[in-house]
């Protein structure tokens, strides 16, 4: 193809267009850059759209994991960090972060086993820890029985499905085995991806989902949300308080005001075998990782004026996806740390709730 | 070029000379920046894997650990599955490819060749993640409810080899995930052995008949030896592409790191471990594993090139002696 001079021309004129758009862009503010978890991911993606209709300011989120989120804000590659599994405050120190809960999920139990509809079947965090550690490996065991007085338990084998993947889900589950189940804690540990001694693992949500639903009288864990749009059968579970409990964004929420945000520094807490009659014992919360001292204040303005948008706007899009979202009490405690915290180079405060209401 | 006869003048040789000499160029770079490509890749799972090669030493290739809350890493449950999840693949590929390729060529009628060699191209096209959903939810109830059963009955009790047929059969593991691969490689096998069989002299064959051999005598003795080379080449590819293939085992293979000698019971293969781990690696030393697994696969697929590559040379050089 030849290029005349009218091509030439076109060519030209579609360039400065194209650049005139980017500039205006990049006048109603910047594309902000996050990359991390990727439980988080449907409604991170949902209030980015979100936002940027209504304020034309872009927030481009990708899913690349909890490893990889850590690692790309510790090399500053992007504007924000997400991850399913706090840092501790040395880590958060060694580094110069700070990280705050954004949105909170629970984890939930799933069997596959005829004639026992969701929410039927009664477990306590023993029992759970002591079939992932193989010691109860039958349906009809005399444990599951007691518990279960009115239902009918297969004489079958307990197949253990567990994630292949690393991944946030198997850090709170194994975190809250950890936290009820000693031999547990010594045998398997706490971990995004851990040795598992029994059962098959399957790559994803879906992944244990599917095994699940393949294998007869099987048991695994998932995400509420999945669980919920998949109709699994969920079971019941027995909470610090002694009470039995069904997984929903109601057990979700008692299980996260009855933590102790305010007495935990770095917001390094994790929501499981929280006290409350109505807590779900296997509930977390994800968060956000942001750097303490800015050297570009104007992003992390507007990356805090995002996070500040979704805590307030953004609930109702959370329940629609299945999210619990942060309760307004925590959500001040977050805020005032901004304040506090999140500093630029002359160590004036990025974000106060005054900036946030103009 | 307008068709007179004037000798081609200085200026279009030099053109052409120049266009030549930057196609030649052209060519040898593209066939450099291979070597450079593949040597990067080295380096860098070198320089990724050395963390964890220097602290679990040549004992990360035989120990069963792998244990990401205790950072203690052995390569030897992945390498295993990769290599016998492969085994079993090339055992159940490697027949029934034969057979496919050799009623394609000596005996199925003419009109029919078409349509079927066709088909078996496309198997070719799909993607491994439909292979894999198709085993898991397809394959594996019907292997768990009538294949495993039989198999255990029959051989389950059989010394040795009954050990590999021990546990639940729950159409999940490294059973499963080899059936699953030695489908997907069919069609590898099959089209190249088709195109080699295909290149044998009518001649040979033709004489073969007329001295009153059979279909298969002509085969095993006139097709096999003179198509051997190629033959042996295509297993090889399928082998390689079995090594690598990610997707469609991690959906049947189990994924855990328990070391088990039977074949029901769940494994893992190397591909599937990184696809798996790789993204919420969280510890250095669980990254630095799983890049050095890289490099255990990369060059468990060196050796057998190699060793296929030393095959046909032997068998190339033992022809050329003979004849």
């Amino acid at each position: 193809m030849r290029f005349s001079p009218t091509h030439v021309r076109l060519l030209l004129l579609a360039g400065a267009a194209i650049f005139g758009l980017n500039a205006c862009q990049g006048e109603r503010g910047t594309n902000l850059n996050g990359a991390g978890a990727t439980f988080p991911y449907p409604i991170y993606a949902k209030w980015g759209d979100a936002y940027k209709t209504e304020t034309g300011v872009g927030v481009n989120y990708q899913s690349i994991g909890s490893g990889g989120g850590i690692k790309q804000i510790q090399s500053k590659t992007v504007d924000f960090g997400a991850s399913d599994k706090p840092l501790s405050v040395e880590e958060l120190n060694a580094s110069g972060l700070i990280q705050f809960p954004m949105v909170m999920g629970g984890v939930v139990p799933v069997v596959n086993l005829e004639g026992v509809k969701p929410g039927e079947l009664k477990l306590t965090g023993a029992v759970l820890g002591d079939i992932y550690l193989g010691k109860i490996t039958a349906w009809n065991d005399a444990v599951l029985r007691q518990l279960n007085p009115d239902l009918k338990l297969p004489d079958d084998k307990i197949t253990v499905v567990a994630r292949a993947d690393g991944s946030g889900t198997t850090f709170i589950f194994t975190h809250y085995l950890s936290m009820v189940s000693p031999a547990f804690r010594e045998k398997i540990g706490n971990n995004t991806s851990v040795a598992w001694i029994t059962g098959v693992s399957g790559k994803g949500n879906e992944g244990v989902a599917s095994y699940v639903q393949r294998l007869k009288g099987s048991l695994g864990y998932v995400e509420y949300a999945y669980a919920l749009q998949n109709r699994m059968t969920v079971t019941q579970l027995q909470n610090r308080a002694g009470k039995f409990v069904k997984p929903d964004s109601e057990s979700f929420q008692a299980a996260a005001a009855g933590a102790d945000w305010a007495g935990t520094p770095g917001f390094n807490l994790m929501l499981t075998d929280q006290p409350g009659e109505k807590s779900w014992p296997i509930t977390g919360a994800t968060f956000i990782l942001v750097y303490r001292q800015q050297d570009k204040p104007e992003t992390a303005r507007e990356v805090l004026k995002f996070f500040d948008w979704a805590y307030r706007h953004g609930d109702k899009l959370a329940d629609a996806l299945d999210y619990v979202p942060m309760p307004a009490s925590v959500v001040k405690l977050v805020e005032a740390t901004w304040e506090k915290e999140i500093k630029d180079s002359a160590g004036k405060p990025v974000w106060t709730a005054t900036t946030a209401k103009k | 070029m307008n068709g007179n006869q004037s000798p081609i003048s200085d200026a279009t040789i030099r053109r052409l000379r120049i266009m030549d000499r930057s196609f030649q160029a052209l060519t040898t770079g593209s066939a450099w920046f291979v070597l450079v490509i593949l040597a990067g890749i080295i380096v860098s799972l070198f320089v990724g894997g050395w963390q964890a090669l220097t602290e679990f030493g040549p004992g990360f290739l035989v120990t069963d650990d792998w244990n990401p809350v205790t950072e203690k890493f052995g390569a030897l449950v992945p390498i295993y599955g990769t290599l016998v999840s492969s085994l079993i693949a090339l055992l159940i590929a490697v027949p029934i490819s034969f057979g496919i390729a050799l009623f394609l060529t000596e005996v199925s009628p003419h009109w029919l060749r078409r349509p079927i060699g066709t088909a078996v191209e496309l198997l070719a096209a799909i993607p491994s993640i439909i292979y894999g959903m198709w085993g898991l939810f397809v394959f594996a109830p019907v292997l768990s409810e009538h294949v495993q059963p039989w198999l255990q009955k029959t051989f389950g009790d059989t010394p040795w080899i009954g050990a590999l047929f021990q546990g639940a059969p729950l159409g999940i593991g490294m059973l499963p995930a080899g059936f699953i691969l030695g489908i997907m490689i069919i069609p590898f096998i099959t089209a190249l052995m088709r195109d080699v069989f295909a290149t044998t002299p009518k001649f040979l064959k033709e004489s073969a008949y007329a001295i009153g051999a059979t279909h298969w005598e002509v085969v095993w003795n006139v097709v096999l030896p003179y198509t051997r080379v190629g033959a042996v080449g295509g297993i090889f590819l399928g082998l390689g592409r079995a090594l690598g293939e990610t997707m469609a085992v991690t959906f049947v293979i189990g994924n855990t790191h328990r070391f088990s000698p039977s074949l029901f019971e769940p494994g893992n293969s190397i591909a599937s471990t990184l696809a798996n781990e790789f993204t919420e690696a969280v510890g250095h030393m669980h990254t630095s594993s799983l890049i050095a697994l890289g490099l255990v696969l990369f060059m468990i697929t060196f050796i057998v090139l190699s060793l296929a590559k030393l095959l046909l040379l032997g068998l190339e050089s033992r022809d050329s002696a003979k004849s």
